[in-house]
């Protein structure tokens, strides 16, 4: 493990496929840029990506990865975070994988508090299939398969969090090259469960949630008062109707990780080359 | 052979069943009999109704008899489930007092003996007691030795203080002293002691126990019926050698968190039955196309859908033969016997990792819930060996990198089997993923590659097929014109049946076979039969299909998929019905 890491080292040797001018593009760079501000190297990292355009990161960062089956990202990679804690554990997805498909492990994933990243890569579209609505696009967006627009209304992915006991929840925008970086760094860092959910524009197919808007009306907490270990504070701004928010909405210290919880600390792909050695004890239980 | 005996108790889920045929399952085990138990039991909390019963000698008893000598039934209704398998001589404990049992209908030639089982209980410290009063009378119609009890009861209520303790081994004395000193029956039964020394452990403890041995050190599962003694096990113990198990949000958590865990490098697993099998399907394809070792227990039970939770049945060999859509290696193993779920447990690690590929480990509901006893070295942990497979480190990782340094996780090697470079080791970073990819892990939908790749994944398995021993059991006559064939848990009623088809002339071979792919080669045995028998509880005959596939025969199937096992007595009938009555077979 090298002190000298460059963000560039998590960089793999295959060129992204994304559309020109896709928000991935910044969200990867800022994932990469933080991991290694955060003193990893790829041999100690592990990125798990779930399916959809989001889904292709693991191919085009260098470091351990799998890319998983649809919305099961999260278990997958809680699994490698409790059976080696010393690994960087991050897990990438868009809305579709996170907030549709995935929904039910993303409660529970808060709740657990792995000491992991999630990086959710929301663009408000499902892309690689070509178009259609997703969990967080509006009420009214038209697409092919709701052609007078979903009729309800979208997932809010911070509120869930909160509600299901998060200890970290920030969003960002993949196009602020610089605050992206910072905050998930500071998701790196937290430790338990990082939550960024990333305003990552999808120039294809979302002419609504666009790099203009989100440059327009993006409210960034770190220039306000905002003070993140301040619940009702949170609240206020993850329930505000009429504006979104960018930076860490709030995180709660306190809260011991899944880890420390339930005193993981060894590699267990570390094992010995027979039966433990006091295994016999478990036959005696049997008498 | 010494007489076996056979005791049951029975009543409404919630009556405390279950502990107290364990507590005297454990007091024959330490007095030096052999114990084979089995349940009945309905999927409720409360109510219906349940029983525990109980197969014991002096000799190895490894299966059930429809026949029972000391029934203690709580409720009405456990005589009337139980009718056909009292005879004369038969002896019902029942309490007399409690309203329900007034008017208990006790057959005729049974005796029955009327404790006051609640009464007793409350005089010895509380009515909860009562069942052990009932054990008491047991001891006391059984001539054994109620020392053996008590030891028993110290197992089982030590932790909770000694007080209760003597109290529970006052209301045992109660019980006994009642029959003695109120019944003039001469009872026929006398369970005699042993020095021998035995454990006494069900399939889902086996399993448990043989995947710690195995260096086991994660476990992610939803509660399952009959899979959750496998994670209860676990839990508690596992923590000890450095381990960890999680109660996942569904079975595809589970199944993830356990490939992410296998990912990290660690001997991972997860348990379930049918229902979570179809759940995993998905995951399960995602394991072996990125070459993960996994463990994969499925104790299976009734099915299709909810089925019957609660019951036996081998239905799923197809759906761990064929699960998940698209073509892919995977090994299915099938424990006949407890303590094999020990041996093949520890066996499925080993061939998850040497191969890289998902090893589903299939026990059903009668293994599950059966205990039974063995010899303690039956489970020696000196026997244990760990094979890790092509797992590298930094210094022979180069050997499996490209020109430009890059670690292949799915290089192509001769064997079929990559090397495998765990999260952590320098200069081994790789990606793998669920699309088809090529030697580094990257998606491709390259025709060569995809051909090559394909093909060294199936290459495994002829490498597999060449490298280890994929040998059946053999019983009975090698040189019989009969040949039974079975998988999973009718081994123990298929050898007893063995004996009774003797006594009656009939000579069989029967093999016994715990590998259902790659599965032994039986074509010599199959040559040389006049008749083959399938015996396998399910209604098609999936395993039978395999055999007819495998080696272009006709073969008669024996099935059965009432939701109970078979039984010894059942076996030997419906094997010598088949030969009398069966037409030619054409081979």
């Amino acid at each position: 493990m090298s002190s000298d890491v460059r963000f560039t080292d998590f960089k793999s040797d295959k060129q992204p496929t994304w559309c020109p001018g896709c928000g991935d593009f910044g969200t990867m760079n800022g994932m990469m840029k933080a991991l290694a501000n955060t003193g990893n190297d790829p041999d100690n990292t592990f990125v798990v990506a779930g399916i959809g355009c989001s889904g292709k990161i693991g191919t085009y960062m260098h470091s351990y990865a799998l890319h998983g089956v649809h919305g099961r990202a999260l278990p997958l990679a809680a699994g490698v975070k409790m059976a080696n804690p010393e690994l960087e554990v991050m897990a990438a997805g868009g809305d579709g994988d996170g907030y549709s498909i995935g929904v039910g492990h993303f409660i529970h994933a808060v709740r657990r508090n792995v000491d992991m990243s999630y990086i959710v890569m929301d663009n408000r579209i499902y892309g690689l299939t070509k178009g259609q609505a997703s969990p967080t696009s509006r009420e009214d967006f038209e697409t092919s398969t709701t052609p007078e627009g979903p009729k309800q209304p979208p997932v809010n992915p911070l509120a869930l969090a909160l509600s299901a006991g998060a200890t970290f929840i920030a969003q960002s925008f993949s196009s602020d090259a610089m605050r992206h970086t910072e905050i998930v760094q500071e998701a790196v860092e937290h430790d338990g469960f990082g939550f960024v959910n990333v305003f990552s524009p999808c120039v294809t197919f979302n002419d609504v949630d666009t790099y203009d808007y989100f440059r327009d009306e993006l409210v960034d907490v770190g220039e306000t008062d905002h003070d993140p270990t301040d619940l009702e504070a949170a609240q206020d701004v993850i329930l505000d109707p009429e504006k979104e928010y960018q930076g860490v909405l709030y995180q709660n210290e306190q809260a011991n990780a899944y880890g420390a919880e339930h005193g993981l600390s060894e590699n267990m792909a570390e094992i010995p080359d027979g039966a433990p050695e006091d295994a016999t004890d478990l036959v005696r239980e049997f008498y | 052979m010494p007489a076996d005996f056979n005791w049951a108790v029975g009543g409404e889920a919630g009556d405390g069943i279950d502990s107290t045929g364990k507590i005297f399952a454990q007091a024959l085990s330490r007095a030096g009999r052999h114990v084979f138990t089995s349940k009945d039991f309905a999927s409720r909390i409360r109510g219906g109704y349940t029983a525990y019963k109980i197969r014991t000698s002096v000799d190895r008893v490894q299966s059930v008899v429809n026949r029972l000598d000391v029934l203690i039934a709580l409720t009405p209704r456990t005589i009337e489930e139980n009718l056909d398998e009292l005879h004369d001589g038969s002896v019902i404990i029942y309490d007399g007092e409690r309203t329900t049992m007034e008017d208990a209908p006790i057959p005729e030639d049974v005796v029955g003996l009327d404790v006051p089982l609640k009464r007793l209980a409350e005089e010895a410290g509380g009515a909860i007691m009562r069942n052990v009063v009932a054990l008491g009378a047991a001891c006391a119609v059984t001539d054994f030795p109620i020392e053996n009890l008590d030891s028993a009861l110290e197992k089982r209520f030590g932790a909770k203080g000694q007080k209760l303790v003597e109290n529970n081994k006052d209301a045992a004395r109660k019980g006994k002293a009642h029959v003695e000193d109120t019944d003039d029956h001469e009872f026929k039964y006398d369970l005699e002691t042993t020095d021998n020394d035995y454990v006494l452990l069900n399939g889902d403890e086996a399993i448990g126990m043989g995947a710690i041995a195995a260096g086991c050190r994660y476990y992610a599962g939803y509660p399952i019926t009959p899979a959750t003694d496998v994670m209860e096990y676990l839990k508690g113990r596992i923590e000890g050698y450095g381990g960890h198990v999680v109660q996942a949000e569904d079975e595809l958590s589970a199944i993830n968190m356990a490939l992410g865990a296998a990912r990290a490098g660690a001997r991972a697993m997860t348990a379930t039955s049918g229902p979570g099998i179809d759940l995993m399907a998905e995951t399960f394809g995602l394991v072996a196309t990125t070459e993960t070792p996994l463990v994969i227990a499925n104790i299976m039970r009734s099915g299709p859908s909810t089925g019957m939770p609660t019951k036996q049945e081998q239905g799923d060999l197809n759906a761990m033969l064929h699960g998940g859509h698209g073509e892919i290696p995977r090994f299915v193993l099938a424990p006949t016997t407890i303590d094999e779920c020990f041996w093949k447990t520890v066996e499925a690690f080993n061939l998850a990792e040497k191969y890289q590929l998902p090893v589903y480990l299939t026990g059903d509901l009668s293994l599950a819930v059966t205990e039974q006893t063995f010899e303690p070295d039956a489970f020696d942990m000196d026997e244990v060996e760990i094979d890790r497979g092509k797992l590298v480190d930094e210094e022979n990782l180069a050997e499996w990198q490209n020109e430009k340094g890059q670690f292949q996780p799915h290089a192509l090697a001769d064997d079929g089997v990559s090397p495998r470079a765990v999260p952590g080791t320098d200069d081994g970073a790789h990606m793998t993923t669920g699309l088809e990819h090529d030697e580094l892990g990257r998606r491709t939908e390259d025709t060569e590659m995809r051909v090559k790749q394909v093909d060294k994944r199936d290459r495994k398995v002829e490498t597999a097929k060449q490298r280890e021993s994929w040998q059946p059991r053999e019983f009975g006559d090698a040189e019989a014109d009969t040949l039974i064939l079975s998988w999973g848990s009718n081994e123990g009623a298929m050898v007893e049946a063995i004996e009774m088809l003797a006594d009656d002339g009939i000579d069989v071979r029967f093999i016994s076979v715990p590998y259902i792919f790659p599965r032994p080669e039986l074509d010599d045995a199959i040559d040389a039969a006049e008749d083959i028998l399938v015996v396998e509880c399910n209604s098609t005959g999936q395993f039978a299909d395999l055999i007819e596939h495998d080696a272009l025969v006709r073969v008669n199937r024996i099935n059965k998929y009432n939701g109970v096992r078979f039984t010894a007595d059942e076996l030997a009938d419906r094997i010598s019905g088949a030969l009398t009555e069966a037409p030619e077979v054409p081979q």
